[in-house]
């Protein structure tokens, strides 16, 4: 049977130039980059060319702004909770907003039961945050604003250089989440005016558990990790040399590669979105259709369980998520789509198809061809109207 | 998700699906915040239930627990019918995953409300 993998918001395949060098920091260069010997030598060297690479795709000035994590949730925890734990003498006032993904949602749920109060944003139907509303979130103990710069659900791009310019002019440091954005759009730390952002080596074609934090020169966090003296003291721990080259790798393909797999994407999600508002009648698309991320596409289909949905996608060989209930472990419809103020029938029936640089069209016209039919299906015994 | 065979063989192919025309009894439980609505339908003879029908917006398992119920409910007197519990139903289908037993496994629920409206009908022929 045909697969066909629309869940790269989820994760992506490792890139096999990535996974080469991967491979090479595992079986031969496997030193330790503290240690003296030519062993660690070349891990250090890895090390700094990955600095460079994960700086060169998103303008950094300096590869000393880099810090290697263990991926997204890490680069959010450390920014969060460690300008939080520096600031706290100037404030304990954090502005996020209710679309976040959890790691950074939660990350601030914790800093609460330390005594910092969080202002948690709305989201407009189209899971945009309104720069206005931040500013007028700002208060005088503000010390951080953190807004991702585009959603991992619905796909939603956020006016992040606007906010951070708000968050300047307040003198309140400000971190986006741009997990999702990096490798798609253009990421460019001076002209989006940010102090810190998050990277994940995973959904750019690298591997899991390894990620990056940008952090501006002169800005000071507190570590939330202690040990040696690695990455600055910022971040202790033999650093994952195997995984931070490949993550490096990954940067430098996303660099050389991001027009490409814009305008590839671009017209793989719009021939999707199109064919299927064109055949499926009670289609909503979710999400802003203009700011949008080059590779999602979500939908509700009314009437149709998302769940449901994907078991039936599944064994037409077709990977793609949903923010279903049933499809997370708290048993609740995405907090996503309830900020966006949807309707729970609708929310318990989206679908999230997310493209990468690998899917071609005959994949977009495969999904067309036996997507009405699971629909049709699935329709025949639903109680609900569409 | 780690559906059983049994439960993927009912999602895929399920018995009888749809509204029942001038059914004797119907039961509705769930709702649209919690991700499940299952309408089930039933036809009475002789205090045995004949025919068995239903209409579910849910997960694999919401879809698979309603068709299952509708082939084990059928013959069996009312009294049996009662006595068929979520836990039965789940064990038909070999399992579900332990997330599920609690959310959308609510088919003899959905029986037991389908017998109550029947009996409410026979008790008062004039209600709706
Ligand atoms: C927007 C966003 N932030 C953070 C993360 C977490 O990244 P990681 O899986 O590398 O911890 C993800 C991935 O699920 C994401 O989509």
């Amino acid at each position: 049977m045909r697969r066909i993998y629309l869940d790269h918001s989820a994760t992506t395949p490792v890139h096999p130039r990535v996974a080469s060098v991967v491979n090479r920091y595992m079986l031969a260069d496997y030193g330790n980059a503290s240690s003296v010997h030519s062993f660690g030598e070349a891990a250090r060297k890895a090390l700094i060319r990955a600095r460079e690479q994960v700086a060169g795709l998103i303008g950094a000035e300096d590869r000393e702004e880099i810090i290697f994590t263990s991926g997204g949730t890490e680069s959010d925890n450390l920014a969060i909770k460690g300008a939080a734990w520096y600031n706290r003498k100037k404030g304990k006032h954090i502005v996020t907003s209710a679309g976040e993904h959890h790691a950074v949602l939660h990350a601030c749920k914790a800093l609460k039961r330390h005594g910092f109060r969080i202002t948690e944003v709305g989201v407009d139907s189209e899971g945009r945050v309104d720069p206005d509303e931040v500013a007028d979130a700002i208060e005088d103990d503000t010390i951080l604003v953190t807004i991702m710069m585009a959603n991992n659900e619905v796909g939603t791009v956020q006016p992040v250089a606007e906010i951070a310019e708000i968050a300047r002019r307040h003198e309140v440091l400000f971190h986006t989440d741009a997990v999702q954005a990096v490798g798609q759009l253009d990421v460019n730390v001076s002209e989006l005016g940010v102090d810190m952002l998050s990277i994940s080596g995973h959904k750019i074609y690298g591997p899991k558990g390894v990620g990056a934090l940008y952090l501006r020169k002169g800005t000071r966090i507190r570590s939330q990790q202690h040990g040696g003296h690695h990455e600055r003291n910022m971040r202790a721990g033999t650093e994952n040399v195997a995984g931070i080259a490949g993550l490096g790798e990954a940067c430098a393909l996303a660099e050389e590669e991001l027009k490409f797999r814009r305008s590839h994407m671009i017209r793989l999600r719009d021939r999707l979105l199109d064919g299927l508002q064109e055949s499926i009648e009670g289609l909503h698309i979710n999400g802003s259709r203009d700011e949008r991320l080059p590779n999602n596409a979500n939908v509700s289909i009314a009437g149709v369980e998302g769940e449901a949905m994907l078991l039936g996608l599944n064994a037409e060989g077709i990977a793609a998520s949903s923010g279903s209930a049933c499809t997370s472990e708290t048993l609740e419809a995405s907090h996503v789509l309830s900020a966006m103020g949807m309707k729970p029938e609708l929310a318990h029936a989206s679908v999230r198809l997310t493209f990468g640089r690998e899917n071609t069209e005959e994949d977009v016209d495969y999904v067309l061809q036996v997507f009405p039919g699971i629909v049709s299906r699935l329709r025949s015994m639903s109680p609900l109207d569409y | 998700m780690e559906y059983t065979d049994k439960v993927m063989e009912h999602f895929m192919n399920p018995r009888n699906i749809g509204e029942m025309e001038n059914p004797d009894g119907v039961g509705k439980v769930g709702n649209p915040s919690c991700g499940d609505i299952m309408e089930l339908f039933i036809r009475v003879e002789d205090d045995r239930v004949t025919e068995a029908s239903f209409r579910t917006f849910g997960c694999g398992a919401a879809i698979a627990t309603s068709s299952i119920i509708t082939e084990m409910v059928k013959g069996k007197t009312l009294q049996q019918a009662l006595e068929i519990t979520n836990m039965q139903v789940a064990e038909q289908l070999g399992g579900l995953p332990d997330t599920k037993l609690h959310c959308s496994n609510l088919a003899a629920d959905a029986l037991k409300e389908a017998i109550e409206d029947y009996r409410r009908k026979q008790d008062d022929p004039n209600a709706e």
